[in-house]
C-alpha cells in the first residue's frame, strides 16, 4: 500500500473530469423539476446522448459536431416524454422510467457497430504558460471544453432562476400551476422547453462520458449516472450551487476510490467501489436535514399534472 | 358619470351539457362599482372569465368604450385595462410579495424599482405590505392585499373582484371597502362578485344578478332588501334557518391546555387552547383560515394525536385515540375539504358512507363489510338530506359542492352523535343547501348533541352558534353567548384583542 502515490492535484484535476457528465445531466433535471415536471428518464436520454455524440463525432471525425448531436438526441428522446406527459397527461414517474428503459434499449440497437472504436479526441485548453502553473494549472487550465461549460452552465442556471423573469415564470409553473395558468401564462410550453433543455443536457453528459471520460462506447455505459444525477438533485434542494457540489463530492470520492483501489488499500473493494454512492448521498441528506427550508425550495407543484380545465 | 365602460351583449358559453352563460347583455359603467350576484353554478365564473380572456364566448360581443373588445388571453385584458383579484388559485407560496406582483405584470420594473413601488402603493391605500416577505407565511387578509396591489400597480380600467370578503374579518372588511371607494372616485370602476347581500347594499349602486347561467335582473340593491335579492338569486323562497332557544345541558366535551408544534412549513401551531363544550350547544369558532382551523379539528377529530389528557369526554381522557376509537364514543368530525379529506374523490357514495360509518352504524359483520347495508345507510343520507345524484353508486367527484358538502354533512349527522364538529359547513356552498346545513345543525343540537362549526363566514356563526370564540394565529379566545356579543367586539376578538380574556 503506497498513497504517496496519490497526488492531491491529479485527483482534483481528475475528478472535475468525472463529475462532469453527472453535474451536466443534473443541472438540467433541476430546471425540468423547477418547471414542476418529474422526468426519470435521465439515464435514458443520457445514454441516448452519449451513443448519438459518440456516432456522430466517429462519423465525421468532430467532437464538437458529436457534442451537438448528443444534445439534440438528448432533447428528441426528452420530447417523447413531453409529449406524453404535457399533451396525452400520463404518469410522469411510469413515462420516466419507460423513457430510460426506451433509451437504453434503442441505444444498445444503435450502438451495435460502434463497439470498441476510438473516438476523435477532443481538444483540451492548452494556454501555453497558464496550463503549466503548478497546481493551478493543472486543475483549473488543462481540461476540455466540457468541464468548463459545465460550469458555466450551472452559473448560468443559478443566474437565469434568480435574476431573470424568465426564471420567475418557470418556478411560478413549478410552484403553482393553477395559479400560472389563472395569470395567463402558458403551463404547458413553459415546462415542454423546461424538458427539452433537460433532455439536451442529459445528452451533453452523456457524450462527456464516452467521448471525453472513458472515451469509447460500451452497452449501458451509463451505469447509473443518470440515477445518481436525479438524487443529486433532490438532496441539492433544488440549488444550482449544492447540485455542483454533489456531483464534485460524488466524482472526487469515485477517483480517490479507483486511486485506493490502485494503491491497495485492505478495504474490500466492494466497499470502495460503493463509497461514492454512499459518501454523497449522506452529505446531502446531511446538509438538507432542515425539512422546513427543504420544503420551500421543492416546487411544490413537482409532479402533478396539469389540465387547464381543473 | 354615465360613459358606458364596458358593454356585453348576448354572451353566450356553452361546456359539454351546460349552458355556463346563456345570452348575457348588461353594461359596466365608468365609475361605478357593479355587483355580480349569483348562487355557485349562476355561471358568475364563467362571465367574468369571458372578460379577462380565459375563456372564449361561443357567441356575443363585448364593447370595451365603444371599441370591439376581444381578448384572446389575460394579458390582452390587461392591456386592455381588466385587472382580476382571483378568489382562489393565484398567488405563488413560496415565492417573495415582489415577485408575486412581478408575475402580474406585463412589464415589471427591476426589483428594487418595483418594491418601491409596491410600498408607495400600499401606503396610499392604506394596505400596508412588505414586499420581501414570502406569501405562504402571510394571513388571508394580506395575501389578499397582493392580489389587489398587483392590480392597482396597472392603473386599471376595470377592477373585477371575486368574492373579495370571504375570508376577511369585520375590520379587514372595512379597510377594503375604503380602498374600494377610493378607486371608484379615481373612475375605476369595479365588477364585484359576491353573495353576501348586505356587503353588496352597502357597496355597490348597480347589481346584475344571474340565476341558471341567464342574467335575471339588473337593479339597484340599495332599493331592495337583502331578502328580495336573495329570492331572485334562488328564483323561489328561501328557508331561513331557526334557531331554537336552547339551555345549556351538562358538561361534554372539555379541552384543556391543548399545544401543538406546526404540522408542515406554512402550518400554524396551536397554543394552550380551552373549551368547554355543553349538551345542547353550539360553539361557533370563528377566524380567518390558517389560523390552525385545520390543525383544532385534526386533533379533535383524531388525525393528530395529542396527550391523553388534554381532551376528555364525559370524564374520560380520549387525547390519544385514533380517529375510529372516537367516533365508537361518538366524537364525528366534517373536516373542511371536501374533496380529497372529506370523502374520496373517486369513491361511490356507498363506499364513502362505509368509511366512516362503519363503527357506529355497524356496517361490518366479523371483519366482512356489509355493502348492502351501507347501500342502505347511503341512501337515507340522500333522501334525508335532499343530496341531488343520480344514486349512491355515483363518485363523490360526480357531485356539485354543496351536494357533497349535505352528503357528509348528512353522514354524520345521520350517526347520531354526541359531539359533531365541523370546519366550514357551508363554504362555496350555494345558499339553499348553506340554509339546509345550517338547520340540520340547529336541529341535531335541539336533539342534545353538541356541536363545534369553525366556519369564517360570520353571518353563519350568528345564525346557528349559541356561543363564540376566536381562534387567532393558533390561540383560542375564551367562549362566550352570542347574543351579548355585538359584531364590533367579535371583530376585535378576531384580530385577536382577548389577551385579557
Amino acid at each position: 500500500m503506497d498513497l504517496s502515490a496519490i497526488s492531491p492535484t491529479l485527483l482534483v484535476a481528475s475528478l472535475m473530469v468525472a463529475a462532469t457528465p453527472i453535474l451536466l445531466a443534473a443541472i438540467g433535471e433541476l430546471v425540468v423539476e423547477k418547471s414542476g415536471v418529474l422526468n426519470l428518464g435521465v439515464e435514458g436520454m443520457m445514454i441516448m446522448g452519449a451513443i448519438s455524440g459518440f456516432a456522430a463525432a466517429v462519423l465525421t471525425g468532430s467532437p464538437m459536431v458529436g457534442f451537438l448531436c448528443a444534445a439534440l438526441g438528448g432533447a428528441a428522446l426528452s420530447i417523447i416524454f413531453a409529449i406524453l406527459t404535457q399533451y396525452f397527461l400520463s404518469n410522469q414517474v411510469a413515462t420516466g422510467l419507460a423513457l430510460t428503459l426506451f433509451g437504453l434499449g434503442l441505444s444498445a440497437m444503435l450502438g451495435q457497430s460502434y463497439v470498441g472504436i476510438k473516438p476523435p479526441v477532443s481538444a483540451k485548453l492548452e494556454l501555453p504558460l497558464i496550463s503549466d502553473i503548478p497546481v493551478m494549472g493543472p486543475i483549473l487550465f488543462s481540461h476540455d471544453f466540457t468541464v468548463y461549460a459545465a460550469l458555466t452552465l450551472v452559473a448560468g442556471v443559478w443566474w437565469f432562476l434568480k435574476y431573470t423573469r424568465g426564471g420567475l415564470i418557470l418556478r411560478a409553473v413549478g410552484e403553482s400551476h393553477d395559479a400560472a395558468h389563472a395569470l395567463g401564462y402558458k403551463v404547458v410550453r413553459v415546462r415542454i422547453l423546461a424538458i427539452m433543455f433537460g433532455g439536451a443536457c442529459a445528452g451533453l453528459g452523456g457524450a462527456a462520458l464516452s467521448l471525453v471520460r472513458v472515451p469509447q462506447w460500451t452497452e449501458g455505459m451509463t451505469a447509473g449516472s443518470g440515477w445518481i444525477a436525479l438524487a443529486i438533485v433532490v438532496f441539492a434542494s433544488w440549488k444550482p450551487a449544492r447540485v455542483l457540489l454533489g456531483a464534485y463530492l460524488f466524482g472526487g470520492v469515485a477517483v480517490l476510490q479507483l486511486n485506493l483501489q490502485a494503491a491497495g488499500v485492505s478495504i474490500p473493494v466492494e466497499y470502495l467501489s460503493m463509497s461514492p454512492y454512499l459518501i454523497t448521498i449522506i452529505v446531502l441528506v446531511v446538509m438538507s436535514a432542515n425539512r422546513s427550508k427543504l420544503v420551500l425550495n421543492a416546487p411544490a407543484a413537482l409532479g402533478r399534472v396539469f389540465h387547464a380545465s381543473r | 358619470m354615465t360613459k358606458t365602460l364596458l358593454h356585453l351583449n348576448g354572451l353566450t358559453k356553452t361546456y359539454p351539457g351546460v349552458i355556463a352563460n346563456d345570452d348575457v347583455s348588461f353594461n359596466i359603467e365608468a365609475g361605478e362599482i357593479h355587483a355580480l350576484l349569483g348562487e355557485n353554478g349562476a355561471g358568475k365564473s364563467t362571465l367574468v372569465k369571458m372578460i379577462y380572456g380565459l375563456v372564449r364566448p361561443d357567441h356575443g360581443t363585448m364593447q370595451m368604450e365603444g371599441a370591439s373588445f376581444v381578448p384572446a388571453e389575460p394579458r390582452a385584458a390587461r392591456a386592455a385595462g381588466v385587472a382580476m383579484v382571483f378568489q382562489h388559485f393565484s398567488l405563488f407560496e413560496a415565492l417573495s410579495v415582489a415577485e408575486n406582483i412581478a408575475l402580474g405584470m406585463e412589464n415589471p420594473p427591476k426589483a428594487s424599482a418595483l418594491s418601491a413601488r409596491i410600498t408607495e402603493v400600499s401606503q396610499s391605500y392604506g394596505l400596508p405590505l412588505d414586499p420581501e416577505r414570502l406569501v405562504g407565511d402571510l394571513s388571508a387578509g394580506e395575501r389578499q392585499r397582493v392580489e389587489i396591489i398587483r392590480c392597482l400597480l396597472q392603473e386599471p380600467k376595470l377592477l373585477i373582484m371575486d368574492e373579495p370578503t370571504s375570508v376577511l374579518t369585520p375590520q379587514e372588511v372595512a379597510t377594503l371597502f375604503t380602498t374600494l371607494k377610493k378607486l371608484k372616485d379615481e373612475g375605476t370602476s369595479i365588477l364585484y362578485i359576491s353573495h353576501k347581500l348586505e356587503e353588496i347594499r352597502a357597496l355597490c349602486e348597480t347589481a346584475t344578478i344571474l340565476r341558471g347561467g341567464k342574467k335575471v335582473a339588473t337593479c339597484d340593491p340599495r332599493e331592495k332588501s337583502a331578502r328580495d335579492l336573495a329570492e331572485m338569486m334562488v328564483g323561489g323562497k328561501l328557508n331561513l334557518a331557526d334557531s331554537k332557544e336552547t339551555t345549556l345541558g351538562e358538561l361534554v366535551l372539555e379541552i384543556s391546555d391543548l399545544s401543538l408544534p406546526p404540522q408542515s412549513a406554512f402550518g400554524t401551531s396551536l397554543k394552550n387552547i380551552s373549551l368547554r363544550l355543553h349538551q345542547g350547544e353550539i360553539l361557533g369558532i370563528g377566524g380567518v383560515a390558517g389560523n390552525g382551523q385545520d390543525e383544532l379539528l385534526a386533533c379533535m377529530s383524531g388525525e393528530v394525536s395529542t396527550t391523553a389528557e388534554a381532551i376528555h369526554l364525559d370524564g374520560l381522557s380520549l387525547g390519544h385515540m385514533s380517529p375510529n376509537e372516537r367516533r365508537a364514543l361518538g366524537v364525528l368530525a366534517a373536516p373542511e375539504e371536501r374533496l380529497g379529506h372529506a370523502a374520496a374523490p373517486d369513491m361511490s357514495l356507498t363506499e364513502n358512507a362505509m368509511l366512516t360509518a362503519m363503527t357506529r352504524k355497524s356496517l361490518s359483520k366479523s371483519g366482512f363489510l356489509d355493502w348492502p347495508r351501507a347501500k342502505d345507510f347511503a341512501e337515507q343520507v340522500i333522501k334525508k338530506f335532499d343530496v341531488r345524484t343520480p344514486g349512491s353508486q355515483s363518485a363523490a367527484r360526480s357531485l356539485s359542492g354543496g351536494n357533497l358538502q349535505k352528503f357528509v354533512i348528512g353522514r354524520e349527522v345521520l350517526q347520531d352523535p354526541k359531539v359533531l364538529i365541523v370546519n366550514q359547513p357551508t363554504w362555496g356552498v350555494d345558499a339553499a343547501a348553506a340554509a339546509d346545513i345550517r338547520q340540520a345543525l340547529l336541529d341535531l343540537a335541539a336533539k342534545g348533541a353538541s356541536v363545534i362549526v369553525i366556519s369564517q363566514d360570520l353571518d353563519e356563526l350568528m345564525e346557528i352558534s349559541t356561543s363564540f370564540a376566536a381562534l387567532n394565529a393558533g390561540r383560542l379566545s375564551a367562549a362566550r353567548p352570542m347574543v351579548e356579543l355585538s359584531l364590533d367586539e367579535i371583530g376585535l376578538l378576531l384580530g385577536g384583542a382577548d389577551a385579557a380574556a
